[in-house]
């Protein structure tokens, strides 16, 4: 079973400090690490290569400084890591990302399974995983909360749907990404963890790609979307009442009795 | 340029999902000085039931894809029908809900079209130059982004609750345009065979008007039912947040949060919750925060219109006894 795992390098929000006035986050604070989402996919797709035998491929779009964040993958049971890193890269929206992705996809050219996670914390979009489904012409599943089975041909999975659970069997080659429900990410072993650091990562550029990329289709050129400002979201107004105990109590039943509620 | 707008009308076995009336409204706004219609596409068995009502909610013309027979829905199948609308009709903006199906297939549906994508706004509105800009929170709720689509069609997820839908107007007259998809059509699984529902949502916490939600001063699993009784008496549902997901107290169904449900109710109450950002992503916009904490400075303070500092244990015990007394007295 050949696997690829798209995982994004992200800020961790706990500690990235956002610059309030322009709206954007402070680079300087920025050490990129595993999107928490995507640990859930390469758990999946680690755990698959343990049942079937075969290779688990990690793909990233990102700037240089990203590789710690292969190399965690790497530590993490990840055979290759791949990072798709260029100037030209930079700027991209879903569209152009996913475009670079399946671009990249169609280079390593066999594949049975990706996964990825259901989004990522600083994007939030979750559309990267069916827009590469489409450009490669394969059928995906997205919210997977459960893999329940996995064959040379097929890999059957519950997926949310939004108003219920449905139960789905995709034909390989297939894309599912996964929500934190799917596994319990295991912590990697210092013996991996050392392994990892020694371990090669792949640094593609643009012109590597070239006899599968339209370079008119990528990074910020090949965007269809374009931010044009953007703010911090300061919490709204709120009353801000703080009362004790019983004081409370009877603010609240004052307040329910006002909306309505009883 | 056609000035047209398409809504995706999510319609999985047969219910309409409510943000898809929003939509149509929010549509019915932006065309205000213009004379583009508000089209609806709707796909199912039954579906032509359902016209009329989009009609009464504001929509134009509505395209029914009828099925002969019951099938569960396959996003390929969707994807398909979407994409040869979207050929015959040529709208210009195009918006699907943010929900789990509108967020994977509205994806498929933009790449197939080379086009934009932004994903659960906040907002659309037209600036002085005609064009539309989508409004969206980014770095899990703490930067709001102002989008601009570049290509056509422009297409959206919008998040459930953020518009009003129009009222209701049962006068208001429109075309349906019927299709009936064929048995042969529906039989192809397009590489997804959808072998059937698992599991009902124990509970749809993004349609709940009132939420009483525990957090981690919660001590142990049954203490729920302390939240519970109080949520039963207004009317409400039990959240929670993430550590008792993981914690394995209750499904992941009652998560409020970034990596669970985000909620917009007219009440949320939170007993015991601190307030950690992955929450707060998940239930700042509600329209009325009251929480209850022994902390006076945990986060949520700040986002809360009336905090009640004290434990919950006994705080809710006395809110359930006031409410059920002053039930009791409006009996009488």
């Amino acid at each position: 079973m050949k696997i690829i795992v798209l995982m994004k390098p992200t800020p961790n929000i706990e500690k990235v400090k956002f610059d309030v006035k322009r709206g954007v986050v402070d680079r300087s604070s920025v050490e990129l690490e595993i999107n928490p989402f995507d640990l859930h996919a390469i758990e999946a797709a680690v755990r698959i290569k343990e049942q079937l035998g075969g290779t688990v491929t990690v793909i990233s779009m990102a700037p240089p400084h990203a590789e710690p964040a292969l190399r965690d993958a790497i530590a993490r049971g990840v055979d290759r890591a791949i990072l798709l890193s260029d100037k030209r890269f930079a700027g991209a929206d879903t569209l152009a990302t996913s475009y670079t992705l399946a671009s990249a996809i169609k280079k390593i050219r066999e594949f049975d399974l990706i996964i990825c996670g259901e989004k990522s914390v600083d994007g939030d979009t979750g559309q990267v995983g069916p827009e590469v489904a489409e450009f490669l012409g394969i059928p995906h599943a997205s919210y997977v909360v459960e893999i329940r089975n996995v064959s040379k041909e097929n890999i059957t999975v519950v997926s949310d749907f939004g108003n219920a659970y449905y139960l789905l069997k995709l034909k390989l080659p297939a894309l599912i990404s996964v929500t934190k429900e799917v596994n319990t990410p295991r912590k990697p072993k210092l013996r991996d963890l050392l392994k990892a650091r020694r371990a090669k990562i792949e640094i593609w550029n643009a012109e590597y790609l070239r006899d599968v990329l339209d370079i008119d289709k990528i990074g910020l050129r090949g965007s269809a979307t374009r931010v044009v400002k953007a703010f911090y979201a300061f919490e709204r107004g709120r009353k801000g009442v703080i009362v004790k105990g019983d004081e409370g109590v009877r603010k609240l039943i004052e307040l329910l009795k006002t909306e309505g509620v009883i | 340029m056609s000035q047209d707008i398409l809504v995706y009308a999510e319609f999985l076995e047969g219910k309409v999902h409510p943000v898809t009336f929003e939509l149509i409204g929010k549509s019915r706004e932006l065309l205000k000085n213009s004379k583009g219609l508000v089209n609806a596409v709707i796909i199912g068995f039954s579906a032509s039931k359902y016209a009329e009502e989009l009609i009464h909610y504001g929509a134009d013309k509505v395209y029914v894809y009828e099925y002969v027979e019951p099938m569960p829905p396959n996003i390929i199948f969707h994807k398909n029908i979407v994409l040869d609308l979207i050929k015959e009709i040529k709208p210009k903006l195009i918006l699907f809900g943010a929900t789990p199906w509108g967020r994977s297939l509205a994806p498929r549906v933009a790449a197939a079209l080379r086009t934009g994508l932004t994903a659960d706004c906040l907002d659309l509105y037209v600036e002085d130059d005609g064009s539309i800009i989508q409004v969206r929170p980014a770095f899990t709720g703490n930067i709001i982004a102002h989008i601009k689509t570049l290509t056509l069609p422009i297409m959206s997820t919008i998040r459930y609750k953020v518009f009003k839908p129009l009222r209701k107007d049962t006068s208001r007259k429109g075309e349906v345009i019927l299709r009936k998809v064929p048995k042969n059509k529906l039989v192809e699984t397009y590489g997804i065979e959808v072998l059937g529902k698992v599991k009902e949502k124990e509970v749809n916490i993004a349609d709940a008007e009132i939420i009483v939600a525990g957090g981690r001063g919660l001590k142990k699993k049954e203490d729920l039912k302390l939240l519970a009784e109080l949520a039963e008496l207004l009317g409400g549902v039990v959240g929670v947040s993430r550590p008792l997901v993981d914690a394995g107290w209750i499904s992941k169904d009652h998560q409020v949060g970034f990596s669970g449900n985000i909620v917009k109710p007219k009440i949320y109450i939170a007993c015991g919750i601190s307030g950690a950002p992955q929450h707060l992503a998940g239930m700042k916009d509600s329209k009325i925060i009251i929480s209850i904490n022994i902390d006076p400075t945990a986060p949520i303070v700040r986002y809360s219109d009336l905090c009640i500092v004290g434990d919950l244990y006994e705080i809710v015990p006395k809110l359930i006894e006031e409410i059920k007394r002053s039930k009791e007295e409006r009996r009488h």
